[in-house]
């Protein structure tokens, strides 16, 4: 008896010195972090008079009557939309097309894989120079005989652009993830599915998507939550502008931060945020019983 | 996957290192205290200076006058060490400092952000120190220089830069073009904004590079237009900074006329080009004449005044200030360095960078001698000339978020058929509440 209680005490022991630097290092860095943006958020806190106010719910009643947040949420759902849309769709066709046995494929892949490993502020400012009015984009297009836009300096165009950079930006690593799951679909089903006279198309609704409907279900939170956290393309490419048009929320949050040293009002937008995701998170995690064909 | 995301968590990184350091800040303050004569400290101690400058050979002379002041001060500094932050970023990155509690002994500062520094008290007053300081020749000081770093009776930062704006001109394309040579209209009365804008635009179309830039204007920074609407006596707002001034008819004159210049003569450069004057790619440009050290041989180029515009010549110049943070360990010895980095004969030195406020160094053969690019007649009739009654660029103790928001509102009046006076007006009702913040 003796020795087996001694036993579990170990295992118990090795247990929680194994977990022990990630459930501290969490502590430390997330939940002891988190706690304090929450206590930030219910303060005044001026960093250059150096003083730090309690305020109560101050920040967050501010929030509703913050035209300038309004803007912001805006953006990040055009933005938002707009990325996950064209991402997850480019995504998946670049994955069927290259799911193909055909020669070549693996230089594509490589291709357009490549842009996830480059430097993010350095793809942006090569972006910044080609997307300017007398850029190589609108240089191309001249070529092919259109006059085009002053891509950045219209609010249209401008988000459209920071959207279309994102997506070549990332759509290589979802392109991956797409093709690892197609990879991972019986042949012996498509092929029973070939024999009960079933098309492409069929065959593809039927049987590939429901198949690789767990990792639709992983790329479109990973797209949503990345989509939510853009800032630097928006830096460098826009500043938020023009007017406030590329203004997302965690650039708007940045803004009030270090830019007007409004670190209570930030950090509450902070929270706002926080909450964002969390709920959108958690609404697909629910949702996937519904799409999501199994579980891996 | 962790439901917290990146970004949240990063700010809140962030936000908890400042955190656990704000009860360090709280304790360092004391900005009510005027510094003094320094007690020598138990040990020497370290000083650091953020400084946005990266020039090798600024960064060297500063060393080399820090080096002297520890030889001379054993027992009170052991070191100082200049900190160079990005120009871009730099306000920001002091602000995170101060929130780190990692606050600088001496900062730069723009001027911009002038008032909002001077008035939040994290400066501690520098005039007891200079003053108190032997051979300091505190009234040799042009008070104009020093109106902006002042509230009350107390000085909370040293303009040590006071560099004028003027006109940069690439002489060889001008003439290539066949356009008069500005000197020559300068001589005769006949340098007006109207003039430029007709030499750039000419000067452009035969070049096929650009006409006249406003340096680091880039239709973000729009401070820098102060430049070319001071020639119309126009102002973004009030003096005591509590009116909109924006829709004035002298600031809608001269806004108007910019956007004709860039959209109809073609003499500016549109958004989203890029061109540098110091490479050759412009025929003009307007900023600094500290920049002067950016110029190489491979063209030939002058220096004149700024132009006139319909109210006459306003000579604008742009201000740099270095602070004591009351945050700061040693307060009392920074201030006594900062006394001894900007006297008389320190500033001669640092004037071969920086023109300094001093009246007595304020004349051509002065200030040709520390600058081997330009020569005592240019400097005399730009920089002697170009400090007296000259106006800043626009500050405010809010102007970081109008900063923002007058850049958002402009941004509707940099498209080729925008209505200027009713841009203008939407910023003037976008700046106002910030205005009467």
């Amino acid at each position: 008896m003796a020795t087996a209680s001694a036993a579990v005490r170990r295992d118990w022991l090795v247990g929680y010195t194994m977990v022990a630097p990630v459930v501290l290092g969490s502590l430390a860095f997330v939940v002891l972090p988190l706690g304090m943006v929450v206590w930030y958020s219910l303060h005044e806190w001026n960093v250059l008079a150096n003083t730090f106010t309690f305020v109560g719910a101050e920040n967050y009643q501010r929030m509703a009557s913050d035209p300038g947040l309004a803007d912001a949420l805006a953006a990040t759902v055009w933005f938002s939309i707009g990325l996950v849309v064209v991402n997850i769709a480019l995504a998946l066709l670049l994955a069927v097309l290259l799911n193909q046995k055909l020669p070549g494929t693996t230089t594509f892949r490589t291709f357009f894989f490549s842009p996830v490993v480059v430097s993010l502020v350095a793809w942006t400012i090569v972006w910044s120079f080609l997307l300017q009015a007398d850029g190589g984009i609108n240089g191309f297009l001249e070529q092919a005989g259109v006059q085009g836009p002053n891509w950045l300096r219209h609010p249209t165009t401008a988000m459209i652009a920071v959207i279309i950079v994102q997506v070549f930006k990332n759509v290589g690593l979802n392109m991956i993830l797409f093709l690892a799951a197609l990879q991972g679909v019986p042949e012996e089903l498509q092929e029973a599915a070939r024999l009960d006279g079933a098309g492409a198309w069929r065959r593809f609704r039927s049987i590939t998507l429901p198949l690789i409907s767990p990792t639709i279900l992983l790329v479109s939170i990973i797209t949503i939550v990345g989509s939510l956290e853009v800032f630097a393309q928006i830096d460098v490419l826009t500043g938020g502008g023009p007017g406030n048009s590329t203004t997302v929320l965690v650039y708007y949050l940045y803004q009030q931060a270090f830019r007007f040293n409004e670190f209570g009002y930030a950090s509450a937008l902070a929270v706002l945020l926080f909450v964002i995701v969390l709920v959108l998170t958690l609404l697909q995690w629910q949702s996937r019983k519904r799409w999501v064909f199994h579980e891996v | 996957m962790s439901a917290l995301h990146p970004r949240t968590r990063r700010t809140a990184g962030t936000a908890a290192v400042l955190g656990t350091a704000l009860a360090l800040t709280a304790c360092a303050g004391g900005t009510d205290a005027p510094v003094g004569e320094p007690e020598t400290p138990s040990e020497p101690v370290d000083l650091r200076m953020t400084v946005w400058t990266a020039d090798e050979t600024q960064l060297g002379l500063f060393q080399s006058i820090a080096d002297a002041y520890v030889a001379d001060n054993p027992e009170l500094v052991s070191s100082v060490t200049f900190e160079t932050i990005p120009f871009e970023d730099y306000t920001t990155a002091l602000t995170t400092q101060l929130a780190g509690g990692n606050a600088p002994d001496l900062a730069w500062i723009f001027e911009s952000n002038a008032p909002e520094f001077v008035a939040s008290g994290a400066l501690v007053d520098l005039r007891p120190v200079l003053e108190g300081t032997e051979g300091y020749a505190y009234d040799d000081l042009v008070p104009s220089a020093l109106s902006l770093w002042q509230d009350g009776e107390g000085l909370y930062a040293y303009p040590f830069s006071n560099s004028p704006f003027a006109m940069f001109v690439n002489t060889d394309q001008i003439e290539a073009a066949g356009q008069p040579n500005p000197v020559d209209l300068v001589a005769d009365g006949r340098w007006t904004f109207d003039a430029a804008r007709d030499i750039a635009a000419a000067t452009a179309a035969d070049s096929g590079k650009q006409g006249l830039v406003v340096r680091d204007f880039d239709y973000q920074a729009w401070e820098n237009l102060a430049t070319v609407w001071s020639g119309w006596k126009a102002a973004p707002w009030s003096a005591d900074g509590t009116q909109c001034t924006f829709t004035e008819p002298e600031m809608v004159d001269a806004m108007t006329w910019f956007h004709d210049a860039v959209f109809t003569d073609g003499a500016l450069p549109t958004p989203g080009t890029t061109a540098d004057f110091f490479a050759g790619d412009a025929a003009m440009t307007i900023t600094q004449i500290s920049r002067a050290s950016s110029l190489d041989d491979s063209f030939h180029w002058d220096i004149v005044p700024m132009p006139e515009g319909p109210a006459g010549k306003q000579n604008v110049v742009g201000q740099a200030g270095v602070g004591v943070f009351a945050a700061g360990e040693h307060p009392d010895v920074a201030a006594d360095f900062l006394a001894y980095f900007t006297n008389a004969e320190n500033a001669e030195q640092l004037a071969a960078y920086f023109p300094p406020p001093r009246q007595s160094l304020l004349n051509g053969d002065s200030l040709a001698a520390a600058n081997p690019k330009l020569t005592a007649d240019q400097l005399e009739a730009v920089v002697v000339e170009g400090v007296e009654d000259a106006v800043t660029k626009p500050a405010h103790k809010n102007f970081a978020k109008l900063s923002e928001t007058v850049r958002a509102e402009l941004d509707a009046l940099w498209v080729e058929d925008a209505d200027v006076e009713a841009v203008l007006a939407d910023t003037c009702s976008a700046i106002t509440p910030l205005l009467e913040d």
